[in-house]
C-alpha cells in the first residue's frame, strides 16, 4: 500500500491504481473529476484531456485516467492549474459541438451538458462555422448524430474490447476525424445497444426511444431481463405508466455494467398492439369481448366438468420458461390439486430420457463470474453468444484470461471469443463425437466412471479434435461442459447429458447447462414439470412431458404466456393437438390469431413490467421485482388469475394476497427442504446413430425466442435476426440443384414448408437449418431428424 | 573557415558511389562491427563509450543515446525490437534523407550494433514515404549487407543473429513520432500512445523496444571507431560530435552541412553563402518548423547547439535551419506553419483536434486583411491552452512557434490587422 494525497485528503491505495479510480471511490470525498473517454470498463485512452489534474512536481498537468499514484503523490484536482486545463479542454469540445441542447435527444443526461456547466464559459469565442459530419444508418437499434460526437472513443473500444467485435473505428484525422463502421453497415453485435449508454453526448442515442421523452420525467423502476437464464438487472424508464426504454442496473456479478440487445430492446413489445386487453370467450367461432368473472367462471366450470367427467389427467399445461416463479408455482400447485401432474415448462425440448436423473434444477454450478476462472470450456450445442449474450461475454473474459475454449457444435457458429478448437458435424452425429472423447480418455488409462462405458464407446473412431480435446482436459485447472439450446434440444439430448456427465467425471470437470428463457431454473424449482413437484418432491405418478401431451391429444389445455406453434419443438404436433382439444384457455397478454384459431378462452395476462415475481437464474440467484407500471386495462398478473381460477375450482390453500406470499411459501418449502445438489445420470445403453442422408437443424433465432421479443420491431429489423430460411452448404445445393435464388419444399413427417434457400459455408454437409419460431417453419415437426427437400417450381 | 565538415554522417561523401558496400568498406565501414563480434564486447562498454561521448538523439529531443540503450540489456527477455526512424517529416528537415541517399551502411552498422547492444535479433527502418531514391538506396544496401553476412543468421560467423526489415510509411507528419511510429509499423492507425510507459517497457508490438533517429544510429559506428572521448572534443560538454543542419530558406547555398555542435551560427550561415540577394538577416527558425523562431540579430550570437540555442528560447530540434530575409512577411509564414499543424494533427485529443484548426483559421484570417485587434489576443490563447495538455507536443508544435512570433512580431500582425496588408 501505497500513500497518495488528493486535494489534501489522504488515501492508503494499491499500486498502479490511477488517480482518477482513487478519487471515484465511494466515499473519497474528491468530487468528481470531470472526464469523457474514461470508462471503468473500458481500456485507458487518455485522449479527451478532460481529467487533466495538478500532480506535484509536473510540470504539466496529468491526466487523472492515465497516471498511476506513486507513494506520496500530491494531486491537486481543482487548484488554479487544474481549473485552467480543464476549462481550456472543455472549451475545445464545445467549439465545434452543437450548442442546441433543447432539441438533443441526449439533453438532460448528457455528460458533455453535465460538465459544461461546471467548466464551460457562457459565452463561445469561436466565430468559425461549425464542422458538421454526415450521420450514419448503424441499423434499427441505434440513431446517430455524428456532428455530435466529441470523438471520445468508448464506442469504438467497447467493440474491441467487450463486444468481441470491431464493428465502429476512427475514420479520418484531425479535425476530420470521424467515427464510422469504415464500410457502410449495420451493427450486427448483439450487445450493440450499450454504446448508447456508454455515449457521453447525443450522438449515439436509442433509435426506438429517440425523441419519445425527456430523462427528466421519466420515473425508474428496477427490474430483472425476461429473456435468458442470466436474468440481468435492468432499470425500466416509465412515463405516465408506460414503459419508454430500457437500460442496465450496474451488478457486477451478473451484467457488470452491460445489457444484450434483446433485454435493452424487447421493451416495444409491452406496448403492442398486439395486447390483449380484456378477457375474451368464443361463442360460435366468435371473439366476444367479456368481463372477469365470466370467463373464469367459464374456464373453472370446463376444467372442473373434464376433470370429473374423463379425470383429470386429461389436461394439461404448457407454460412458458419466461413465467416467474409464483405463476409456476401456482399453476402447478392448481393443476395437481386438480389431480393431474401433465405440466411442462421445456417447451423447445424433445428427449425427456435423462430427466429423472437431473439435479434439483439444471443451471451453472459456479457463479458467472466463475466462468471467467475456468482454465477449459467445452461448448456443446450451444451458439452461446445469442442465446445468453451476458454469459457469451463472460466465456470471451475467459478465453481473454487464457482458457482454452472447444466448440462442438451443428454449425459453425461465429464467436466474439478465440476458439482453440472447434468441430462441427451434422446434429446426429454429435453424441458420437462425445463418445469419441471418452474412447480417447479410456486409451489414456482413465478409469470408466460407470461400468459399461468401455464397450459403449469401443466401436467409434476417435477424430483429431478428440484427442486435442481430450489432452486439454486431462491438463490440470477448472474445467465445464457446457451443454447449450441445442443440446438440450436434441433429439439424443439424453445421450448428450449422459456423455457429457461421463466426460465431466472422467476429467473432474462440471456440467453447466444454460436453459431456454429466463427462469427455467424456477420452473425446476417450482415445481413445473412433470415428473417432480415444487422443491424437488416424489411423485408416485409422473405426468406428461410437453412431448406426451402433445401427442396424447388432451382435451384441455391450459397454456400460459405460450403460443404453441412458435414455442414448441413440434409445432405441426402441437397446432394439432391444440386443434383437436376440447378446451384451450390462453392466459397470455398478447392476442395471437393462431392461438385464437383453437382456444375457448382468452385471459389477459401482463408481461413483466406490470406485475411482481421472480426469476431464478442460472447460477440458482432468486432475483424479485415489482411492476413497474399499472397492467394494461383490464389485463392481470397471471398469479393472481391462477389464484381465482383455483378459488372458483374450490381448490383449498390459494388463499394469497400478494405475490410475496407465493414466494413466501416456495422460499419455505426449498429452506425447509434442503434440496440435494448432487447429481449423477447414468450411461445411456447405445450409441444413437448418425442419420444418412438430409437431416434438419433447428434453433430458435435470438430475436424469434418468446413472445416478447417477437412483438419488438427494432429487434425484428436487425441483420442478426434470422428469417425462415433452408440454410444450406453450397455443395448439399449443388447436389440437389439448387441456387440461392430458389424456393423448396421441406417435408418432414406430415409437416411440409416452402421456404427460400440460403447457402452457408457455416452448414455441415446434408444438414438443412431451419429455424422455429416463425408462422412458415411452423408447419414442418421436430427440429432434428431427417427431412427430405425438393425444388418448389412455384 | 576553419571548420572541417563531414567528419561523421557525412565522412564518405566525397568518394565515387558512397552508398555501396565496397566504398564503405574502404573507409573502414563495419570495422566497428567487426571489432565488436570478434571481441564479444560487452554491452555495458558500447553504452559506456557512448555515455562519454555524449551523443544526443538526433530526431529533435535530444536524449541521450548511451542512456537509452542502457535502458535494455541482453538479458531483457526476448523478443525486443530496435527501429530506426526514417520518417524524417519536419518542414526544413532533410538530413536523414542525404544520409539514407548517400550513406546507409552506416545506419545499417549502427542498427546491428544496437541490435547487439540491446539482444535484439530483429530490426526495423520505418521510412518516410515519399524517400523515392532513399528507399532504393537503403534496399540495396540491405541485401548487400545480407549477402556479405552483415545481415542475416549467424553474422560474420559471431553467432548473433541480426535482422532488419524496413516499412515504408503512408505520408502522415506524426508517424514520426515515436509511440505514432511503433502503431503504424505495427499496422494501426498513426495516433500517438499515451506515456509512460516509454517504448523501452513497451514498444513496438509491446515489447521492449529501442528507437533512435537516422542520425543518431549512423553516428554511432564511428564513435565506436574513434572512441568516445574523440567525439566529445569534436563538439562542447554535454553536446558532442558533428550534427548535421539542414539550412534552407533565403541563403545562397542551401543544403546540409555536418559541423562540430557549439559553431556559432555566424559560420554555419556563413557555410550556407550568406543570406541571398544582399539582404538582410531578419529570422531564424533554428531546427524545423515546430521550433519558435529567433530574430536573427538575436541568431548571430548564438552558437549551434542543444543548451544555447534552448537558453535563447528556442530548441535546436532536428537541426533543420530556416533562414528568412528581410522581405519576409512573418504573418504568412506562421498562417503556413499553423495550416502545416492543423492538417498533420492525428485528431485523438480534443485540444490538438480543435485547437490546430482554430490557430490556423485565425492566422490565416489575420494574413488575409481580416482579423481584428482581439483575433491577436484569441490566436496566443488558444495557442497556450494547448500547451502541454495533449499526448504527444504536436500542438506544442505549433502553440510555442506562436507564441513566439507574437513575441518578436507583434508590430507586424498588428500591422495586418490594422491596414490588411504587409508592412
Amino acid at each position: 500500500m501505497i500513500e497518495v494525497e488528493i486535494d489534501g485528503k489522504k488515501f492508503q491505495v494499491e499500486p498502479g491504481k490511477m488517480i482518477i479510480e482513487v478519487a471515484d471511490q465511494i466515499d473519497s470525498g474528491i468530487g468528481e473529476i470531470p472526464r469523457f473517454c474514461y470508462h471503468k470498463k473500458l481500456s485507458i485512452a487518455a485522449n479527451c484531456r478532460m481529467c487533466l489534474v495538478d500532480v506535484e512536481k509536473s510540470g504539466k498537468p496529468l491526466p487523472a485516467c492515465a497516471t498511476p499514484v506513486t507513494d506520496g503523490m500530491i494531486v491537486r484536482t481543482r487548484s488554479q492549474k487544474a481549473r485552467e486545463a480543464q476549462k481550456a479542454v472543455m472549451e475545445f469540445l464545445l467549439i465545434n459541438h452543437p450548442l442546441d441542447c433543447p432539441i438533443c435527444d441526449q439533453g438532460g443526461e448528457c455528460e458533455l451538458q453535465d460538465v459544461a456547466m461546471g467548466y464551460g464559459q457562457d459565452i463561445s469565442r469561436y466565430n468559425e462555422g461549425k464542422r458538421s459530419v454526415k450521420d450514419k444508418n448503424l441499423g434499427s437499434l441505434v440513431a446517430t448524430e455524428m456532428t455530435r460526437c466529441i470523438h471520445c472513443t468508448r464506442c469504438v473500444r467497447f467493440g474491441d474490447e467487450i463486444a468481441g467485435m470491431q464493428e465502429l473505428g476512427t475514420i479520418g484525422r484531425g479535425e476530420s476525424t470521424e467515427i464510422g463502421t469504415c464500410v457502410e453497415r449495420s451493427l450486427v453485435s448483439e450487445l450493440s445497444g450499450n454504446i448508447i449508454d456508454l455515449c457521453p453526448v447525443g450522438a449515439l442515442t436509442s433509435k426506438p426511444f429517440r425523441f419519445s421523452a425527456r430523462a427528466w420525467e421519466m420515473e425508474q423502476a428496477p427490474s430483472i431481463a425476461p429473456h435468458d437464464c442470466v436474468g440481468s438487472n435492468l432499470n425500466l424508464h416509465t412515463l405516465r405508466q408506460k414503459v419508454m426504454r430500457v437500460v442496465p442496473r450496474e451488478n457486477e456479478s451478473i451484467n457488470e455494467t452491460w445489457l444484450s440487445d434483446r433485454d435493452r430492446f424487447s421493451y416495444e413489445a409491452l406496448s403492442s398492439d398486439e395486447r390483449l386487453l380484456q378477457p375474451m370467450i368464443k361463442e360460435n367461432d366468435e371473439w366476444l369481448v367479456t368481463d372477469w368473472p365470466t370467463a373464469l367462471t367459464l374456464v373453472a366450470e370446463k376444467l372442473g366438468k373434464i376433470a370429473q367427467e374423463q379425470g383429470a389427467n386429461k389436461i394439461g399445461a404448457l407454460l412458458s420458461p419466461s413465467s416467474t416463479i409464483e405463476e409456476i408455482y401456482l399453476s402447478q400447485k392448481m393443476l395437481r390439486k386438480l389431480g393431474s401432474n401433465n405440466i411442462d415448462h421445456r417447451l423447445q425440448q424433445i428427449d425427456f430420457s435423462a430427466q429423472d436423473s437431473m439435479p434439483f434444477y439444471p443451471g451453472l454450478p459456479m457463479s458467472l463470474e466463475d466462468i471467467e476462472t475456468q482454465n477449459t470450456l467445452f461448448l456443446v450445442g450451444s451458439h452461446i453468444n445469442h442465446e445468453q449474450p451476458i454469459a457469451g461475454y463472460r466465456v470471451r473474459k475467459a478465453a481473454l484470461l487464457g482458457c482454452s475454449v472447444f466448440v462442438l457444435n451443428p454449425a459453425d457458429y461465429t464467436f466474439r471469443f478465440p476458439v482453440q478448437d472447434k468441430c462441427i458435424v451434422k446434429p446426429s452425429a454429435m453424441p458420437n463425437v462425445l463418445a469419441e472423447v471418452i474412447k480417447v480418455l479410456l486409451e489414456k488409462g482413465i478409469e470408466e466412471p460407470v461400468a459399461g462405458l468401455r464397450e459403449l464407446v469401443n466401436a467409434v473412431q476417435p477424430s483429431e479434435f478428440a484427442h486435442t480435446l481430450a489432452a486439454a482436459l486431462l491438463t490440470e485447472g477448472k474445467k465445464t461442459i457446457i451443454l447449450g439450446a441445442i443440446a438440450q434440444n436434441h433429439s439424443h439430448a439424453g445421450h448428450i447429458k449422459q456423455l457429457a456427465d461421463a466426460l465431466a467425471k472422467m476429467t473432474h470437470g462440471h456440467v453447466a447447462f444454460l436453459t431456454a428463457g429466463a427462469n427455467s431454473a424456477g420452473a425446476w424449482i417450482a415445481g413445473g414439470i412433470p415428473h417432480r413437484g415444487a422443491n424437488k418432491k416424489n411423485l408416485t405418478h409422473p405426468g406428461m412431458n410437453t412431448q406426451q401431451m402433445l401427442e396424447a391429444r388432451l382435451s384441455a389445455y391450459l397454456l400460459l404466456n405460450v403460443e404453441p406453434g412458435l414455442d414448441c419443438a413440434n409445432p405441426l404436433l402441437a397446432n394439432q393437438a391444440m386443434s383437436t382439444a376440447e378446451f384451450v384457455v390462453s392466459i397470455s397478454p398478447y392476442f395471437c390469431h393462431k392461438v385464437a384459431s383453437y382456444s375457448d378462452v382468452l385471459l389477459p395476462s401482463v408481461p413483466f413490467s406490470e406485475t411482481a415475481g421472480t426469476f431464478v437464474n442460472a447460477e440458482g440467484k432468486w432475483q424479485s421485482f415489482k411492476g413497474a407500471v399499472q397492467p394494461q386495462g383490464e389485463a392481470r398478473p397471471a398469479w393472481k388469475i391462477i389464484r381465482v381460477l383455483a378459488n372458483l375450482l374450490e381448490l383449498p390453500e390459494f388463499d394469497y394476497q400478494s405475490c410475496d406470499e407465493v414466494y413466501g411459501e416456495l422460499m419455505q418449502k426449498v429452506a425447509e427442504n434442503k434440496a440435494d445438489s448432487h447429481f449423477s445420470l447414468s450411461i445411456p445403453s447405445y450409441l444413437p446413430q448418425t442419420i444418412v442422408g438430409i437431416e434438419r437443424l433447428t434453433e430458435w433465432p435470438i430475436y424469434r425466442a418468446d413472445s416478447l421479443v417477437r412483438r419488438a420491431p427494432s429487434l425484428q429489423e436487425t441483420v442478426i435476426n434470422d428469417s425462415p430460411v433452408a440454410r444450406m452448404s453450397l455443395d448439399l445445393a449443388n447436389r440437389l440443384q439448387l441456387s440461392a435464388d430458389c424456393h423448396v419444399i421441406v417435408k418432414q413427417g406430415e409437416g411440409e414448408a416452402i421456404l427460400p434457400v440460403e447457402l452457408s459455408d457455416t452448414i455441415p454437409d446434408n444438414t438443412v437449418y431451419i429455424p422455429a419460431g416463425f408462422g412458415l417453419t411452423a408447419e414442418l415437426a421436430a427440429p432434428f431428424g431427417a427431412i427430405s427437400i425438393e425444388r418448389s417450381d412455384s | 573557415m576553419s571548420i572541417t565538415l563531414n567528419e561523421i554522417c557525412f565522412r564518405t561523401l566525397h568518394q565515387h558511389e558512397p552508398w555501396t558496400l565496397a566504398t564503405y568498406e574502404q573507409a573502414d565501414g563495419y570495422q566497428a562491427l567487426k571489432r565488436i563480434l570478434a571481441n564479444k564486447t560487452p554491452s555495458q562498454e558500447i553504452v559506456e563509450q557512448l555515455k562519454v561521448s555524449s551523443l544526443r538523439g538526433r530526431g529533435g529531443a535530444g536524449f541521450p543515446t548511451g542512456l537509452k540503450w542502457s535502458f535494455i540489456s541482453p538479458s531483457t527477455p526476448a523478443p525486443k525490437y530496435v527501429v530506426c526512424n526514417a520518417d524524417e517529416g519536419e518542414p526544413g528537415t532533410f538530413k536523414d534523407r542525404d544520409i539514407l541517399r548517400f550513406n546507409p551502411h552506416q545506419l545499417i552498422e549502427g542498427m546491428i550494433i544496437a541490435c547487439y547492444v540491446v539482444g535484439a535479433t530483429d530490426a526495423y527502418i520505418y521510412i518516410r514515404g515519399e524517400f523515392y531514391e532513399p528507399i532504393a538506396r537503403v534496399a540495396a544496401a540491405l541485401e548487400e549487407a545480407k549477402a556479405a553476412g552483415y545481415l542475416g543468421e549467424n553474422i560474420l560467423g559471431s553467432g548473433v543473429t541480426c535482422r532488419i526489415h524496413f516499412h515504408v510509411g503512408a505520408g502522415a507528419y506524426i508517424c514520426g513520432e515515436e509511440t505514432a511510429l511503433l502503431e503504424s509499423l505495427e499496422g494501426k492507425q498513426g495516433k500517438p500512445r499515451f506515456k509512460p510507459p516509454f517504448p523501452a517497457n513497451f514498444g513496438l508490438y509491446g515489447r521492449p523496444t529501442t528507437i533512435n533517429n537516422v542520425e543518431t544510429f549512423a553516428s554511432v559506428p564511428v564513435i565506436l571507431m574513434k572512441g568516445g572521448n574523440w567525439f566529445l572534443d569534436l563538439g562542447k560538454p554535454n553536446n558532442g560530435g558533428y550534427k548535421v543542419f539542414s539550412v534552407s530558406g533565403h541563403v545562397n547555398k542551401p543544403g546540409n552541412y555536418e559541423i562540430p555542435l557549439g559553431t556559432p551560427f555566424s559560420e554555419l550561415l556563413e557555410l550556407a553563402g550568406g543570406v541571398w540577394k544582399g539582404r538582410k538577416l531578419k529570422a531564424v527558425i533554428p531546427g524545423g518548423s515546430s521550433a519558435p523562431v529567433i530574430p536573427g540579430h538575436m541568431m548571430m550570437d548564438l552558437t549551434m547547439d542543444y543548451d544555447c540555442i534552448a537558453k535563447a528560447g528556442s530548441m535546436l530540434g532536428s537541426g533543420a535551419v530556416i533562414v528568412m530575409d528581410d522581405s519576409t512577411c512573418m504573418v504568412k509564414v506562421l498562417a503556413r506553419n499553423a495550416e502545416f499543424y492543423h492538417d498533420e494533427s492525428c485528431g485523438q485529443c480534443t485540444p490538438c483536434r480543435e485547437g490546430t484548426g482554430w490557430v490556423a483559421r485565425v492566422a490565416d484570417r489575420i494574413e488575409h486583411g481580416e482579423g481584428t485587434e482581439r483575433d491577436l489576443a484569441l490566436m496566443t490563447q488558444v495557442a497556450m491552452a494547448m500547451v502541454g495538455r495533449t499526448i504527444c507536443v504536436l500542438a506544442d508544435s505549433i502553440a510555442l512557434p506562436v507564441v513566439s512570433f507574437m513575441k518578436y512580431y507583434r508590430e507586424e500582425f498588428e500591422y495586418h490587422v490594422k491596414h490588411k496588408r504587409c508592412p
